[in-house]
């Protein structure tokens, strides 16, 4: 009768999720880990983890800050600390350049920033780690920029908390990046020494020089779930052992189990928690 | 004797030498002026390469087959040793050694990273790479120093802390940050000298002191030049420009003010006089020693942290932005 050129043989979308194509970024996001895909807007509501399998995206000092500060209230400290190419190193490319071209697509000055606010009512300082900033790695700034607020908690009876994401120490500036270990390590025992808390909070990835000092030296070291957290990388153990890793090596449940973490937090609990063990901690003070 | 690529002109006059001897015990010539003539000509030119190394040079001399290393200055500086096992809580680690002695009827504590001298002792001491308990056992020894109220010596020498599983799994990177944290506040008198290799976090775990020096010849940076050549240039080939950038000798690091001394060496490094090593060694750490222990602890361990808050570099834009306003 009617001609047939628009029938439709196949019934229903036979694409399936996994062949779908990529969407333009900014609206939509797909879980590096069960595929599923949500819009952008659903997943900064949901703290960047994904609703379906809840894998923890890794997120900035600007997320932290968002989920712990009642209203997103807080102010940044000690801005004016910025880093410098002391050394005039150079590999393939200046750390001037480095500084620079990181400096300008992050909008970041380094890999840490600190914000003092309120968590559930609780002064706290938190100093946290940016990934995006050439690996997260500590340098002079991020070692000055701890020491200094741990200075601020003890003059101003604070807690600390330092959020660790990061490759390790930061090559490019030679031995005084190594020398950040020490500096943090000697600061921390002040503020030990005052009786106020100190929480490390590691994310994905916290390794090399930074695991090795401060992220390791809390009075409760705690971390996101699926962190991969260790001192060297797995690229290297797998060459120094000539093995292949055993699953979940080096991921915070690991840790858990040979007894190097306190506890492990979901995003979405971190707050609550975190406004738990404040309380305990800084009860008698008060 | 064994030659460093760069010593080839020694080694081009010391064949000369042997060459001449045999001939002299052939012939029954008489050759003793020509003889004398090559060994200043050898004492010239090991001065000359010696005046002008690279850096990537003193890595490879700090890293010498025939370098002394903890336990020989161990014996040679100390009297009355006795070494102590163990971290008590899983094993003794062989990459690190240590133990109670005396320096000049003074009671040390002294302890360090220990490599071996044949292929059977460098896999017993796992070539200077300490596990956790290596780290752990140190911090132990560290305390009794304490509690009897001793000075501690520690001697560097590693190229990292051993990144094996099993280190992971004890908490490798744990170990390290308690020591730094521990070593902060020990009451007692703290040295630690680089004898070889000061290669990261694995050295700086036992190397937070009042004095921290380093011989002439040795390297203390935060990754090896072949590591740091190997993720900046992908390529193992930049190791020479990577010892460069880094600026890792015990000359670049006294002038940042990272170390506090830097101790001298026998003309052609530590290896071509090992005694004489240990006697400049000795008479450093007695007065190292004396100085030290006239500082009240506490303020002692005030100067500890003030020393390590100094370092690092940065500007400060405050500061800039007050000046433009003014």
């Amino acid at each position: 009768m009617s001609s047939t050129w628009f029938r439709r043989n196949k019934q229903g979308i036979l694409t399936t999720t996994e062949e779908k194509k990529e969407t333009p970024d900014g609206l939509w996001h797909k879980c590096p880990k069960c595929k599923a895909t949500s819009t952008v807007k659903e997943l900064h509501h949901n703290q960047f983890v994904c609703p379906k399998c809840s894998y923890h995206n890794r997120i900035n000092s600007e997320e932290y800050f968002e989920i712990l500060f009642d209203n997103n209230k807080f102010e940044f400290l000690f801005e004016n600390i910025v880093p410098k190419d002391f050394l005039g190193f150079v590999d393939m490319k200046p750390y001037s350049d480095r500084l620079t071209d990181a400096q300008k697509s992050t909008g970041l000055t380094d890999a840490m920033r600190v914000g003092k606010g309120k968590l559930n009512g609780m002064g706290f300082v938190v100093a946290c780690m940016d990934f995006k900033f050439i690996g997260g790695s500590m340098g002079s700034v991020v070692g000055e920029k701890i020491c200094l607020a741990i200075d601020h908690c003890i003059e101003h009876r604070l807690p600390f908390m330092i959020i660790s994401k990061s490759g390790g120490a930061r090559m490019m500036e030679s031995a005084f990046s190594l020398m950040q270990m020490a500096k943090t390590a000697a600061r921390l025992t002040l503020l030990a020494k005052a009786r106020l808390p100190y929480i490390s909070l590691m994310t994905d990835p916290t390794t090399g020089g930074v695991t090795a000092s401060y992220a390791m030296l809390g009075d409760i070291n705690i971390a996101e779930p699926n962190a991969l957290i260790g001192f060297a990388g797995p690229r290297i153990i797998k060459e120094t052992i000539k093995k292949d890793l055993p699953v979940g090596f080096q991921q915070s449940e690991f840790l858990l189990e040979h007894g190097f973490l306190d506890f492990i937090v979901e995003r979405k609990c971190l707050k609550m928690k975190l406004a738990q063990v404040l309380q305990w901690f800084m009860g008698s003070n008060n | 004797m064994l030659f460093l690529d760069f010593e080839k002109p020694l080694e081009d006059l010391y064949t000369q030498i042997n060459k001449l001897k045999e001939m002299s015990v052939k012939n029954k010539i008489d050759v003793s002026t020509s003889i004398r003539e090559l060994e200043t000509a050898i004492e010239n030119t090991r001065t000359q390469i010696y005046a002008n190394l690279s850096p990537w040079q003193r890595v490879q001399l700090s890293r010498h087959p025939e370098r002394p290393y903890t336990l020989y200055y161990i014996e040679r500086i100390f009297t009355d040793f006795t070494e102590i096992f163990g971290d008590r809580q899983v094993k003794d680690d062989k990459a690190m050694v240590g133990g109670m002695a005396m320096l000049n009827n003074q009671p040390v504590m002294v302890l360090g990273q220990q490599k071996g001298t044949n292929t059977k002792t460098r896999q017993l001491r796992n070539f200077g790479m300490a596990n956790p308990e290596g780290y752990r056992k140190a911090l132990r020894l560290m305390k009794i120093a304490e509690k009897f109220n001793h000075p501690i010596i520690t001697f560097i020498d590693t190229p990292g802390a051993f990144p094996g599983l099993e280190a992971e799994e004890r908490g490798q990177a744990e170990a390290i940050a308690r020591n730094l944290f521990e070593m902060v506040n020990l009451q007692v008198p703290v040295i630690c000298i680089i004898i070889g290799e000061g290669a990261s976090g694995g050295a700086l775990g036992i190397g937070i002191g009042d004095k921290v020096a380093m011989l002439a010849n040795t390297w203390y940076t935060v990754i090896s030049p072949e590591n740091c050549s190997t993720i900046l240039w992908r390529s193992w080939d930049f190791k020479e420009k990577a010892a460069s950038q880094l600026k890792l000798t015990s000359q670049d690091m006294i002038n940042f003010a990272l170390v506090d001394d830097v101790i001298p060496e026998p003309v052609g490094g530590a290896h071509t006089d090992p005694e004489k090593m240990a006697e400049i060694l000795k008479s450093y750490l007695i007065d190292a020693i004396n100085d030290l222990k006239q500082i009240n602890p506490q303020i002692r361990i005030d100067n500890r942290i003030e020393k390590f808050s100094k370092m690092g570099f940065y500007d400060d834009v405050s500061i800039e932005q007050e000046v433009l306003k003014a």
